[in-house]
């Protein structure tokens, strides 16, 4: 049951170019029907491993299963996988009737087949009026649905995105986002894409596989790497961070500790987690994590308020505490607390809610 | 654009001239002197008459017009063949050897291309280097006749035109979008599916502007015939250089002159009717 759930397994796949490695040896498991993002900076060789996938790349070392059968010796025609190209990529001498049956004609599929399944994959998209348009008659949104119609008309097994958004201006980005959930949702095609932009990747996946430098970093739910990232990277990559450096002051019991923390000890719930005297940590905290009072509450650091910036749903601070560390706090906009609207230059206590801290290994 | 500056006025008025003086001009002597008599001391006299071109009728040239257009064509497919593979390896070499590798096919310009067409006949001569060479290696016990056969005059019109064939071809492939022939990749189309979809039409007007620029010197390109050719390869420039520089026939040299401009137009015209052909199918590729 379990192994009937994999689509495509990727065992100790590496890829260098160059005498550079790109893709450190690299595994990485494809479940049938989902959202899977490859997140992460330009250079992470998050690209490379999509084209690993397509074909348009020969990995130095290890295995790509399809269906449990090795596919990484077969050429992209060969493969039951389609690529969204990043530049779309459509023949500019073909109209786009031609452009999304370009695919099944190479498969010499029966006239009347083709031109059903064509205007199928058109509708899908909403783009049947523009059947005899040809790419430079398109806009760019519209073009990239072309691309996706051509890719999805082959009915692949697996649909690999190269970063299909990065062309388009933000509020078509938006609606592209929707537009491709709603088209994963209805045709059921498990979807593999590439992005850099973190927002993306968490509104839109199953899972979101964060990587650095040629290797996986974390793979996980968006909430499990939003919450719980497992390296300073990831926290910083995925959404905005406070990182605080501290140190265990006191070991309480198996659930308690304190910490020192901008020269003062706060007390902390660590859940059965083990942590010895003396270790240094760093307590990570989301912006909406913090919570600003007034400067003679019993708790928090002191700083004072250096940023206000009014977001409608959200009201965010730049505070500088007493120790010279900048942090950012995120607070959802509410008209009847009178204690709200710090102004700028006021002294401020940066608290935050307890429990909701993440604490990581220390890095140097 | 109504402005006028000195500079703009200086540069029309050279250009002009210059097409005044050095194309306007020569040409409607020829298209005058072709309907004039051949005179002994002034080389032409009045009056007007049709009688050269009625000349030009003779089977004699229109043999002569069929013959230079054959060799023309069987010039531009060689010089296709070869250039199209080149142009096409070029493009894939990496960036910083393309430069060098159009700078060999631009190098053999800086010699005179008579000069070369003689140093090509040194090759195919009886006891020319080619010869000595098959015979050295044993592939042959005589030497083969190459020199004054159609084969060399090919020969020689391949070797100087081919990177006029080239650089066009190399131009077009230069802008041909790696995406696409993976995008082709991707759908399932193998190598010859994608090359005769999207490489091929998309490289056409390369291939065209090549092969124009190849067909139509061909067919005047007199000294190569002359030098490759002997006697019997005569093209149609030939026969007009003979009427001009040996017989002193300067009307009938002019008419055969014009008659080779009408045929090279008529050529092109075929050659914009063929990219709008392609435009309505859709190529909006820029033109070479």
């Amino acid at each position: 049951m379990e192994n009937n759930n994999k689509l495509l397994q990727l065992r100790g796949v590496s890829k260098s170019f160059g005498g550079k490695q790109v893709l450190a040896p690299t595994d990485l498991e494809i479940r049938h029907g989902e959202f899977i993002t490859l997140l992460g900076p330009s250079g992470c060789g998050k690209t490379t491993l999509l084209r690993l996938i397509g074909g348009f790349e020969q990995p130095d070392s290890g295995s790509i299963l399809l269906d449990g059968i090795d596919i990484a010796g077969l050429p992209p025609n060969e493969r039951p996988v389609n690529t969204v190209f990043q530049s779309y990529a459509l023949v500019p001498h073909m109209n786009v009737f031609d452009n999304v049956a370009y695919g099944l004609r190479a498969e010499r599929r029966p006239r009347e087949e083709i031109a059903a399944r064509v205007r199928e994959a058109l509708a899908v998209v909403q783009l049947q009026e523009l059947a005899a348009r040809r790419p430079d008659q398109l806009s760019g949104g519209q073009q990239q649905r072309v691309a996706i119609a051509r890719a999805v008309v082959k009915r692949p097994r697996l649909l690999l995105l190269d970063e299909p958004l990065s062309a388009l201006d933000y509020k078509l980005r938006k609606q592209m986002q929707y537009e491709l959930k709603r088209i994963q949702r209805e045709l059921g095609i498990t979807f593999l894409f590439v992005t850099h932009d973190q927002e993306e990747a968490l509104s839109m996946s199953d899972r979101v596989v964060v990587m650095r430098e040629g290797s996986i970093e974390q793979t996980g739910t968006p909430r499990d790497v939003y919450e719980n990232p497992r390296s300073l990277f990831v926290a910083r990559f995925v959404g905005e961070i406070n990182v605080f450096d501290v140190e265990v002051a006191e070991v309480r019991d198996s659930d308690h500790i304190s910490v020192r923390m901008a020269g003062r000890v706060v007390g902390l719930q660590v859940r059965g987690r083990r942590y010895d005297r003396g270790t240094r940590l760093h307590m990570l905290l989301r912006p909406e994590d913090l919570r600003l009072l007034p400067p003679d509450a019993d708790r928090g650091i002191p700083g004072q308020v250096i940023e206000r910036n009014y977001k409608g749903m959200t009201l965010d601070s730049v505070v500088r505490l007493d120790t010279g560390q900048e942090v950012r706090a995120s607070e959802f906009f509410d008209e009847d607390d009178p204690d709200f609207d710090y102004r700028r230059g006021e002294p401020v206590r940066v608290s935050w809610v307890p429990g909701w801290e993440k604490l990581l290994p220390h890095e140097d | 654009m109504k402005t006028r500056t000195p500079f703009k006025t200086a540069v029309l008025t050279v250009t002009w001239g210059w097409m005044i003086i050095f194309v306007l001009l020569p040409n409607l002597l020829v298209f005058s002197s072709s309907f004039l008599q051949r005179d002994e001391l002034e080389f032409v006299r009045l009056p007007v008459t049709l009688e050269n071109y009625t000349r030009l009728l003779d089977p004699l040239y229109g043999g002569v017009m069929l013959h230079s257009l054959w060799m023309a064509a069987v010039t531009t497919v060689v010089c296709l063949l070869l250039g199209y593979p080149f142009a096409f390896a070029v493009s894939r070499f990496p960036a910083r050897l393309k430069p060098l590798l159009i700078f060999l096919v631009i190098v053999p310009f800086w010699t005179n291309s008579l000069v070369r067409t003689y140093a090509m006949k040194l090759l195919l001569s009886t006891n020319g280097i080619v010869n000595d060479l098959l015979i050295t290696i044993g592939l042959i016990d005589e030497p083969l006749r190459m020199l004054y056969t159609e084969g060399a005059v090919i020969a020689g019109l391949v070797y100087i035109l081919l990177p006029f064939m080239i650089l066009p071809l190399y131009a077009v492939f230069e802008q041909l979008r790696r995406d696409l022939l993976e995008a082709s990749y991707d759908l399932g189309a193998g190598r010859w599916e994608t090359f005769v979809r999207v490489v091929l039409p998309l490289t056409l007007p390369g291939v065209i502007a090549g092969c124009l620029l190849v067909m139509l010197p061909a067919m005047g390109m007199f000294f190569t015939a002359d030098v490759l050719g002997g006697a019997k390869n005569l093209l149609v420039g030939n026969i007009i250089k003979n009427q001009f520089l040996d017989a002193r026939d300067w009307p009938f040299g002019a008419a055969a002159s014009l008659m080779l401009t009408i045929v090279m137009a008529l050529l092109l015209l075929a050659y914009y009717r063929s990219v709008k052909l392609i435009r309505r199918r859709g190529n909006d590729v820029a033109l070479a």
